[in-house]
């Protein structure tokens, strides 16, 4: 294997002509996307400065708390993430609070298991192995459970008189609301199924190429990114499910009964 | 047989009203006076406060589901969560026989898209009574329906009433209490009203 090449910072400015050219090409052409062009290349760029510096602080640091902390705030963002990504929502603490619970728990759990069971570093929480994990699985998950979520109270915002008439008929709120609940799962899975589906054929996973880029044996990265994979869908699932049957508990009572009144949003 | 008390939501009521085995109640009262809202409750679908007994047992100690098997309601704008009708009904011995009776015989392999309002109604109802319910609560059962169609839903719940079921049918039609032989109530502002027919006629 071929040592690790180190790019120097002229590198990446050099990497970028293209990425100009086709600003200077977009105002030629008057296509009105330069302005948002530059702008995220350069909000990319400071992010990424940034992150590598709190990272490099955080790993030099090697402390409990700092990990823990990083995680929370990950952990905060993607929550909010989730909340944002919904046209209709829970009213109050449930809001914010189920969609963020169900990710947090279930990426958390499959973090943890990835980590003390098949990666195994020492400690257990070392940030170089913790964050990045942490981090992939809360981003699948966000996106899973955003899309579950958002599909679920759209669907049942829009279908009331359909599940109103399973319940007349004297089927529980679960039976009720079943067509709905694999509507949102089904929404909720499909980027993940999708990924897999797609995975090796159609594109190598970044972070397979980060590591053959890296010098690590290909054979090797693709164990790692197997197991990635496999923790990522394990964590998307949990957690769109939690939230699906959470969202469904919330919106419907122990008598029974459909309550979009606790859901925001346009009533239809 | 149904014993209503102090029936409220946050819109209507309190409302009392007894229904007695084999019995015909009419409702009738401007559109928004909160006719549905009353059946909805009493179908414990929206939150209310109150007690309904059926047979003398309080409705609390019935799961939910269970209270709506025997305690019917079919709302005027009716459900339907599939896309084949046939997907609509349990398939019990007297399917076939009550869709006959509502003159909807092939309807089962129909497709719901393609229903008009009047066929939603009539196999809205039959969904309904395929639970054989104690109580049915009707929310304006014929508004959409031809005249000989309106025959053929009034002789079935006729035969229902001769049966001990107790039928409350929310109705805009002047005839078709005296039809049922139905005892009459208006409703008006969420309040209940005992209704004279004579004088209502003259």
């Amino acid at each position: 294997m071929s040592a690790y090449h180190v790019l120097s910072y002229w590198d990446i400015v050099a990497a970028s002509v293209f990425l100009l050219l086709n600003a200077v090409l977009s105002i030629l052409l008057n296509l009105g996307l330069t302005r948002t062009l530059i702008v995220s290349a350069l909000r990319m760029t400071v992010q990424l400065i940034l992150v590598g510096l709190v990272l490099k602080l955080i790993f030099f640091a090697g402390s409990l708390l700092w990990t823990v902390l990083a995680a929370a705030v990950m952990g905060v963002f993607a929550g909010r993430e989730i909340w944002v990504r919904q046209d209709r929502r829970l009213k109050g603490f449930w809001g914010p609070g189920l969609g963020a619970g169900a990710m947090l728990i279930s990426g958390a759990l499959v973090t943890l298991y990835g980590l003390a069971g098949q990666i195994r570093p020492d400690p257990v929480w070392q940030p170089q192995y913790a964050l990045p994990l942490f981090g992939m699985i809360l981003g699948n998950t966000m996106t899973g459970v955003s899309l579950g979520l958002d599909t679920l109270h759209t669907a049942l915002a829009k279908g009331k008189s359909e599940v109103e008439a399973q319940l007349l008929l004297g089927r529980t709120r679960w039976e009720a609301t079943r067509p709905f609940a694999r509507q949102a799962l089904r929404s909720g899975f499909t980027p993940i199924i999708n990924a897999m589906a797609a995975t090796g054929i159609v594109s190598l996973p970044g972070m397979m190429t980060g590591q053959i880029l890296s010098g690590v044996d290909p054979q090797e990265a693709v164990k790692y990114q197997l197991l990635i994979m496999f923790l990522l869908g394990g964590a998307t699932g949990l957690g769109v499910l939690g939230a699906t049957f959470g969202s469904i508990w919330r919106l419907t009572d122990p008598r029974h009964r459909l309550r979009l009144d606790r859901l925001s949003g346009g009533t239809s | 047989m149904l014993i209503i008390d102090e029936l409220k939501t946050s819109l209507i009521g309190p409302i009392d009203l007894t229904l007695e085995v084999g019995s015909c109640t009419a409702i009738s009262g401007p559109s928004g006076a909160g006719k549905s809202l009353f059946l909805r409750a009493i179908v414990d679908l929206d939150e209310n406060s109150g007690t309904i007994k059926l047979n003398g047992r309080d409705r609390n100690t019935f799961p939910a589901p269970d209270w709506r098997r025997n305690v019917s309601y079919v709302p005027a704008e009716s459900g339907w969560w599939s896309e084949r009708v046939e997907d609509h009904f349990r398939p019990t011995s007297d399917l076939v026989e009550l869709l006959a009776a509502v003159g909807l015989e092939e309807a089962s392999g129909w497709e719901v898209s393609r229903l008009s309002t009047g066929e939603r109604q009539r196999l809205a109802l039959v969904r309904a009574l395929q639970l054989d319910p104690e109580v049915l609560l009707l929310d304006e059962p014929t508004s959409a329906l031809d005249p000989p169609s309106v025959a053929k839903v009034e002789l079935l719940l006729k035969e229902r009433i001769a049966t001990g079921c107790a039928i409350l049918l929310v109705t805009h039609d002047p005839e078709q209490p005296v039809r049922l032989k139905a005892s009459c109530f208006h409703m008006a502002g969420g309040k209940l009203r005992e209704h004279d027919l004579h004088e209502a006629a003259s």
